[in-house]
């Protein structure tokens, strides 16, 4: 399924990544997944969060540059082969990933993947009839 | 109507233009040597007399005169005309408090509305145009200038001074006006307006005259799409005389000075030593038929390149390049000359947006060689949630740079708001040489 990601801008420097999740915390906004993309400058912070909208305005508020990115979510067999069987509708239509990053699941024996692709409009089509297409919206956006 | 206010100076032969230089530069130095003492103590101080001068050649012997002297001499030590001859004043705000005080007989504001009305007449003003002043009114050169220029041209003139949007675009729409004189960032303000009030439909502008400020090529096309109008810089000091020392024909490639009235000189900044054409340094102006307020060799600080190759308009007045920035912002980085205005263009242009992002310049000397710094506030415009992307921002700027400079820099992009902006205009270079 399609997840809105929110991404931000963080300098290298000692604090600014605890900015962000304290603006979060502050906020109420729950993280379930994360993933931090670095150079020796700086860094891209990535999260799939409870309320991408609510998060993006507090985070801005607070001075940080983000945007909201449109990524995929499917759900794998927590077992040997289940990566690339999850993976195999987009490999063989050549859907290249840009990146990709673990989420937090609680469905017992599955595991959940962020992954960002060129057009997820049509991965997400591909992978619609697939088993790892079938990712229920309550455990990525999960309000407390 | 003919394309040039003054055809038989505007295309004259640059033999016989020098000749004209030769006679009025003569002239003018007698005539200051003579009328005013402040100069005449400067030459003898350099040993010069008029005897030295027999042409333009010889314009180089000349001191030259700086801002210094204008408020040492404020408000009648450069005089040179009697003040019953005198007519208007107008004035300008100097850097530290006093401010400069420019006199002009009834001919000096002749001379000078010619050369408004040659800027006017270059941007296809005719007899059949409406053209709206709105510069401001007063003792600032750019209301009056323009003003005066739009009669000669034979425009209908709207004196709306500056400000009062609301009957600025009243009277633009009511009365059609055809040409726009106002400063570039009023003119994006202008633009702004209507299309907020959706009445791009019912202007009739064809041209703009902006001056008066610093404007980039990105502001130029902004401007001109959003208006539907050929946007024309125009040039001029009140030291000098006012708008109009130079403007730019239908080419938009750079302004032709007026050098009947004015010669332009580049000199280094450092040495003072006159450069050849093409070079890159500080702009200086004598004014060879001023009565009351003719200044010889003034410094204007801008930075500029002067050409005389052949323009498709038909000119033959010399060319200056819109100034690159001022010398006092000046850096020198590992021998080359850079301008903050340089890096400002470079950051609109990759930032994308409408304002420049912020930045900050930082140089320090490492081992006998300079570095070369530039933080630039992330923008959400830059911003991506691929690296790649990023990279390619940076890389942007670093090739651009490198490509307009020759200069490596590294450059950082920091968190937004992290530089420190004082009173609105931030502190954009941070200088730890020990030279
Ligand atoms: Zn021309």
């Amino acid at each position: 399924m399609l997840v809105k990601q929110v991404s931000a801008f963080i300098e290298n420097k000692a604090g600014r990544l605890n900015e962000i999740a304290d603006t979060l915390a502050k906020n109420n906004i729950d993280i379930s997944a994360l993933s931090l993309a670095d150079t020796t400058d700086y860094g891209i912070v990535r999260m799939i969060v409870c309320d991408p909208e609510k998060a993006v305005l507090a985070l801005r508020e607070s001075g940080v540059v983000c945007k909201i990115t449109e990524t995929l979510a499917i759900a794998i067999d927590d077992a040997p082969g289940g990566f690339a069987k999850g993976l195999k509708a987009l490999t063989d239509n050549g859907i290249e990933i840009k990146y990709m990053y673990a989420c937090i699941s609680h469905e017992k024996g599955k595991a959940l993947m962020i992954l960002s692709v060129d057009d997820p409009q049509k991965a997400d089509a591909l992978l619609a009839s697939t088993d790892a297409g079938k990712v229920n919206p309550s455990e990525i956006y999960r309000h407390i | 109507m003919s394309k040039y206010y003054q055809p038989e100076i505007e295309t004259m032969p640059y033999e016989e233009m020098r000749k004209l230089q030769d006679e009025r530069l003569v002239a003018q130095v007698k005539h200051v040597w003579d009328n005013v003492p402040y100069y005449r103590k400067k030459m003898e101080e350099k040993g010069v007399t008029p005897d030295d001068i027999k042409g333009v050649d010889d314009l180089h012997k000349l001191p030259f005169v700086t801002k210094d002297d204008l408020r040492e001499c404020y408000p009648y030590g450069l005089l040179a005309a009697p003040l019953k001859d005198c007519v208007r004043i107008h004035s300008t705000s100097g850097t530290t408090g006093k401010r400069v005080v420019a006199f002009y007989t009834q001919k000096d504001i002749d001379l000078w509305e010619d050369c408004c009305a040659r800027a006017i007449t270059a941007v296809g003003g005719t007899d059949e145009d409406v053209c709206q002043i709105a510069y401001g009114y007063g003792l600032f050169t750019g209301g009056s200038g323009m003003h005066g220029g739009s009669h000669k041209a034979g425009c209908l003139t709207l004196p709306m001074s500056s400000g009062n949007t609301d009957r600025q675009l009243q009277f633009m729409v009511d009365l059609g006006a055809t040409i726009i004189c106002c400063t570039p960032s009023y003119a994006a303000y202008l633009a702004e307006s209507i299309e907020e009030q959706g009445i791009r439909d019912q202007i009739k502008l064809k041209a703009g005259i902006f001056g008066a400020e610093a404007w980039s090529e990105s502001m130029r096309k902004d401007i001109e799409n959003k208006l539907g109008i050929k946007a024309y810089d125009i040039y001029g000091l009140t030291e000098i005389s006012g708008p109009g020392v130079s403007f730019e024909c239908e080419e938009q490639t750079g302004m032709h000075v007026n050098e009947d009235h004015f010669i332009p000189e580049i000199i280094d900044p450092e040495t003072h030593e006159v450069l050849p054409l093409g070079e890159k340094g500080e702009l200086v102006f004598t004014s060879i038929s001023k009565e009351a307020f003719p200044l010889l060799r003034y410094r204007t600080k801008d930075i500029c390149v002067l050409s005389r190759e052949k323009c498709s308009c038909g000119r033959t007045l010399i060319k200056m390049a819109k100034p690159m920035g001022r010398s006092d912002d000046m850096l020198i980085i590992r021998g080359v000359n850079v301008f903050p205005s340089q890096i400002e263009e470079v950051l609109i242009e990759v930032g994308g947006g409408d304002i420049t992002p912020n930045y900050l310049i930082k140089i320090d000397r490492i081992n006998n060689t300079d570095t070369f710094d530039l933080d630039v506030e992330m923008s959400e415009e830059m911003f991506s949630d691929d690296v790649k992307s990023i990279a390619k921002v940076e890389n942007a700027i670093k090739d651009k740079l490198r490509s307009i400079l020759g200069l490596g820099v590294n450059v950082h992009l920091v968190n937004p708001k992290t530089i420190t902006r004082s009173e609105g205009k931030a502190k954009r270079i941070i200088d730890n040489r020990n030279i």
